[in-house]
């Protein structure tokens, strides 16, 4: 009995401790470096000796293969994979959450709440961010991702190599750096080979570049395709990056709390719409990532081409796809744009600043290194030389493209993109928008209930947006 | 329906047909999932089979061997949790009901109803606060917060308090009494075991709940070695374009259901006589 | 309640339902109250920014009290109604059969226990079937196009009435073997001497379900219908999987767990709070209404077991 009413009382007090509770965890990473626009690294360390335990957050096994692959520390990884031994004595502990439904982002964010309150070796040390939601990390204010500088990293000399606008995309408002990767994602037009000598008389790659060269000269030349009995793309969602990493400005101005429709958006739902109802698209593929999708790449498939970057071709394409090898080739698409990239981020309040510094180092900005990612994993990578190097040499091929070097259009196209319009809305703007004007492609509604449904969808979303505007 | 027989003869036909396409309907998603399970990735792309593929063994040592799924550890922790679930929630319940039941005392009434008006708030609705609550017990990222409140289970109290009602002769407690037996002696050796058939029930219900609970195993685990089963799961299901393998997620669904199928077919007999004695005859 | 017959030894019974009380207050009740709290808040996050608690009154409410909510709601209702009726009935019948001795159905154990099994599935994985078997290129499609059943692929989850009705019928696989246990456990305790006069009386079988049957098992069907309520307010797993989480197409198939859920995902404490505030209303009005329509003004039988 006695028992029963000590934890009735414990639980009272909890009551009391609930009450005092505000969720304040989240700005107690300091602020004072950016303000003062002076960086210490101190401020960001927890501990002046170099830590056992490197904690990484991320969503699979990529960068931890791309870290055995060039990080020379690395002894051995567990069986399991969860652990990775370096010589040192050091452990790095991944930490793995499904990128799917914000699992990922979620945990993240519980464990940078709980970073102040965290024993040395739970702290986060080290996180990755997609491109979709990196400006979520990377914001000053926020101030949890290190800025390379304070790492000890010069990103004018250092990371000289690497693509401007992947350097872009990975600093905060006020031009200071704080993640890097070791990839660009251009995207290029993968097609079928047997549908464009079908249809079009040549597979060859210069030739059907002029076929796609802009979007309408590849409307008509899907009018061709269709005649074939073939789609030209699969679905409305592979033609969305290329007009939304073209926007004139970003989703949500800095400071404002309302969303702003660029002009480009609505040329691609006026676009889709038009193609879909032309038959150009396949109508019963249903955005990305889905098993029509994926049958789509299949054999059995009527869609002449896709949309893809590097690793779009190796991870998506290829494994979906049953026929010889051979049958696929690249050529420029009607837009060069860019779709994904991991970055990397030392996390605020690691104890492991040198170990960070050392794979930042490895694996994003060493041009051997980086060559040989690319060499094992096929990744276009961080090297403006390196790429330049592998476009131009002609004994590079890939079987899955008949032999075809895809460097050669990968390259230049990596050259040609800026991204400047970044905010930290993207991810749901640009999921919601494509899920709520799917019901209008499909003739489910009219256009003024997808565009409520938008803004229904985005507001739940970040309850701070107050209104969205549309173009005129 | 002239005849007697021949309409008999006709329900009997009609009710074997239904009853199979039932079972049918029942059955198909099983079968679907098994053969599923022995499929690859890209016979899954492909297209539906009807017949097993030979990739069973092969998708069962990816998910069995794969350190980001600990699979084994998951089945292990659901075990764990579902029955510690079944285990505390029907006892509790079956001893609150005893209490309110037999004995009798000035908040009696209040307490029944208060039980009656929480039935039918739904579960998400404490979510929020839930999820702080146990953070600052310091039982985030435990097993206990999935266990633990299981011993305030409302439908099944009631479920317990009706059995009472109809199979408690109270003239046995009585007995008890006399024969010098403590209060809480007389419920454990006497009245519990008299509950057995509504326990089996309330047991297999519960664990079924427990095991297949997404809800809030994903709100307070963290770790990996602590997930339960439907957690691996979703992990799976979200693992992305690099690693993603649909003939693995059938066979971690199909490894999840084996352990579940078991313990109802081992405790189908118990439901099915349990229900009919169950307290429900109004 | 039985005074009459109770023993008077009252503080074991307090003792006996501590556990109980003491759990529902620590787990159930402050996170109720936290929930109610912090509906009066405006309380998010913002990135890595949490935005208050700042008081607001009742703006969460007003907020969350719009058009929405009864668009939301009616989705939520039509989607358990459309999957609860052939439950009901489908229960109703195999109950009747299986108590019915006359009947001889052969393999009776074996389709008892077939009939729950549908149950022990995750709801999620169960939807994941679901929606790979009704794809347009999914086997179901293939099967209807082989049988000229269909000339073009069927776009099952195209079309609202589609995707409800999937819906739907994934509920009712899910919960037809639950309810007919139930209901047969009823039905199994009217004494067998009434429908032996009621036979002897020259009663077919259909005038005996109905004219004795039925009635006397209407407390359980009471607790039937209440339960599957509940069960159809917190829908959510089926609608969420099978659409994405957006119950496309235009949001025909968006529950209202569904959006409580997106609001905790942003995470919006505050309007995720008046929502939850709201969702316990509605909860004890139904349940309150439906149990007077159907048992009028009479004693505390009240629900028994939570099921879809």
């Amino acid at each position: 009995m006695k028992k029963r009413v000590v934890s009735l009382a414990l639980a009272l007090s909890m009551v009391a401790g609930l009450t005092a509770c505000g969720g304040d965890a989240a700005t107690e990473g300091s602020t004072d470096a950016a303000a003062t626009g002076e960086i210490s690294a101190d401020a960001y360390l927890s501990s002046d000796t170099e830590g056992k335990v490197i904690n990484i957050y991320c969503w699979n096994d990529e960068f931890r293969t791309r870290v055995e692959a060039v990080y020379d520390k690395v002894d051995h990884t567990s069986d399991d994979g969860t652990i990775t031994y370096l010589t040192d004595g050091t452990e790095i502990h991944w930490t793995v959450n499904p990128n799917q439904d914000g699992v990922y982002q979620k945990k993240l964010d519980e464990a940078l709440m709980n970073q102040a309150d965290a024993d040395a070796d739970n702290k986060v040390d080290m996180f990755l961010s997609e491109t979709d939601y990196v400006v979520k990390y990377t914001d000053a204010e926020a101030d949890v991702a290190i800025p390379l500088t304070a790492l000890g990293i010069d990103p004018e000399t250092d990371l000289a190599d690497q693509y401007d606008f992947t350097k872009t995309v990975a600093s905060d408002a006020n031009g200071i750096q704080r993640g890097s990767t070791w990839q660009a994602c251009p995207c290029l037009f993968v097609y079928r080979r047997d549908i464009a000598q079908d249809t079009f008389g040549t597979d060859d790659p210069d030739e059907i570049h002029a076929k796609v060269a802009d979007w309408d000269t590849m409307k008509a030349s899907g009018e061709e395709l269709k005649a074939k009995g073939y789609y030209t793309l699969a679905t409305y969602a592979d033609t969305f990056r290329a007009y939304g990493n073209s926007i004139s400005a970003p989703w949500v101005e800095a400071g404002s709390t309302e969303i702003n429709v660029d002009p480009q958006i609505v040329n691609w739902i006026n676009d889709s719409k038009e193609w879909l109802d032309a038959g150009l698209i396949d109508g019963n593929i249903k955005g990305q990532w889905n098993d029509d999708w994926n049958k789509a790449m299949g054999s059995q498939s009527k869609v002449f081409g896709f949309l893809l970057p590097a690793w779009g071709i190796d991870f998506v394409l290829s494994p979906n796809w049953d026929g010889a090898e051979g049958s696929w080739a690249v050529t420029d698409g009607p837009q060069a744009f860019n779709w994904g990239g991991s970055f990397i981020h030392g996390c605020s309040g690691t104890d492991n600043p040198e170990h960070i510094k050392e794979i930042m180092l490895a694996v994003t900005a060493d041009k051997d290194n980086l060559m040989k990612i690319t060499n094992d994993y096929l990744d276009f990578t961080n090297t403006q030389s390196g790429m330049k190097e592998i476009a131009e040499d002609e004994s590079f091929g890939a079987d899955f493209l008949g032999g075809e070097n895809p460097f050669k259009y990968f390259q230049p196209a990596a050259s040609s993109i800026e991204m400047t319009t970044l905010s930290s809305y993207d991810q749901g703007c640009v999921e919601l928008i494509q899920n709520s004007f799917s019901d209008y492609f499909q003739g489910q509604v009219d256009y003024d209930t997808a565009k409520a449904n938008f803004e229904r969808a985005i507001m739940e979303r970040y309850p701070e947006i107050t209104a969205v505007n549309w173009p005129e | 329906m002239i005849k007697k027989d021949v309409s008999g003869v006709g329900r009997s036909f009609l009710a074997h047909t239904v009853l199979i396409i039932l079972s049918f309907m029942c059955l198909f998603f099983f079968y679907i999932l098994l053969i599923n399970s022995t499929c690859s990735h890209a016979e899954l792309q492909k297209g539906f089979s009807a017949l097993p593929k030979g990739n069973f063994v092969q998708n069962f040592k990816a998910v069995a061997n794969d350190g980001t799924f600990p699979m084994m550890r998951g089945i292990l922790n659901s075990i764990i949790v579902s029955s510690l679930c079944a285990a505390i929630c029907t006892y509790f319940s079956a001893l609150t009901a005893y209490g309110l039941y037999v004995y009798d005392f000035k908040l009696k009434k209040i307490a029944f109803t208060f039980i009656m008006v929480i039935l039918v708030m739904p579960t998400q609705v404490t979510a929020l606060g839930f999820l702080r609550l146990i953070t600052n017990m310091g039982f985030y990222d435990t097993l206990i917060p999935l266990i633990l409140p299981s011993i305030a289970s409302p439908a099944v109290f009631y479920f317990m308090y009706s059995y009472l009602q109809s199979n408690l002769q109270l003239s046995l407690v009585e007995a008890a009494r006399i024969d010098g037996c403590g209060e809480f002696k007389t419920f454990n050796r006497i009245v519990f075991p008299i509950m057995k058939p509504a326990v089996a029930v309330q047991a297999i219900f519960t664990f079924v709940g427990s095991w297949n609970n997404y809800f809030v195993p994903a709100l307070v685990l963290q770790s990996k070695e602590k997930a339960t089963v439907p957690i691996l799961i979703a992990t799976l299901r979200g693992a992305d374009y690099m690693n993603f393998d649909m003939g693995k997620v059938y066979m971690m669904i199909t490894v999840a259901i084996v352990p579940i199928i078991i313990a109802y077919l081992f405790l189908s007999k118990f439901i099915i006589a349990g229900v009919a004695l169950g307290g429900v005859k109004e | 309640m039985k005074m009459g017959r109770t023993i008077s030894k009252a503080k074991w019974g307090y003792l006996f339902i501590l556990p109980f009380f003491l759990t529902y207050f620590i787990f159930s009740l402050i996170p109720l109250l936290d929930t109610v709290r912090y509906s009066f808040y405006e309380y998010y996050r913002s990135g890595l920014k949490t935005v208050g608690p700042n008081f607001v009154g009742f703006d969460n409410y007003v907020a969350v009290m719009g058009p929405d909510f009864f668009t939301y709601l009616k989705n939520t209702f039509i989607l358990w109604i459309i999957g609860f009726i052939p439950q009901i009935v489908i229960a109703l019948l195999l109950a009747s059969w299986f108590v019915d001795a006359r009947l001889k159905i052969k393999g009776e154990q074996f389709f008892k226990v077939v009939i729950y099994l549908p149950n022990l599935i995750m709801a999620s994985a169960f939807a994941m079937l679901f929606f790979t078997l009704f794809s347009t290129s999914g086997p179901v499609n293939s099967i209807l196009m082989n049988l000229g059943l269909a000339k073009a692929p069927i776009d099952f989850m195209g079309t609202a009435t589609g995707t409800r009705l999937l819906i739907a019928l994934m509920n009712f696989l899910m919960w037809f073997g639950n309810t007919t246990i139930m209901l047969m456990a009823a039905i199994m305790g009217i004494s067998p001497d009434i429908f032996e006069a009621a036979s002897i009386d020259g009663c077919t079988p259909r005038q005996s379900f109905f004219h004795i049957t039925l009635p006397l098992i209407r407390p359980i069907l009471t607790y039937t219908l209440i339960t599957s309520l509940i069960g159809g307010l917190q829908m959510f797993d089926v609608p969420q999987i099978l659409t994405n989480g957006q119950g496309n197409p235009n949001r025909s198939s968006y529950t209202l767990i569904m959006w409580l859920n997106n609001l905790l995902r942003a995470p919006d404490y505050g309007r995720a709070g008046a929502l939850s505030v709201y969702l316990f209303i509605v909860s004890g009005i139904l349940c309150l209404f439906v149990y007077k329509m159907v048992n009028g003004t009479d004693d505390e039988k009240k629900p028994r077991k939570k099921h879809k």
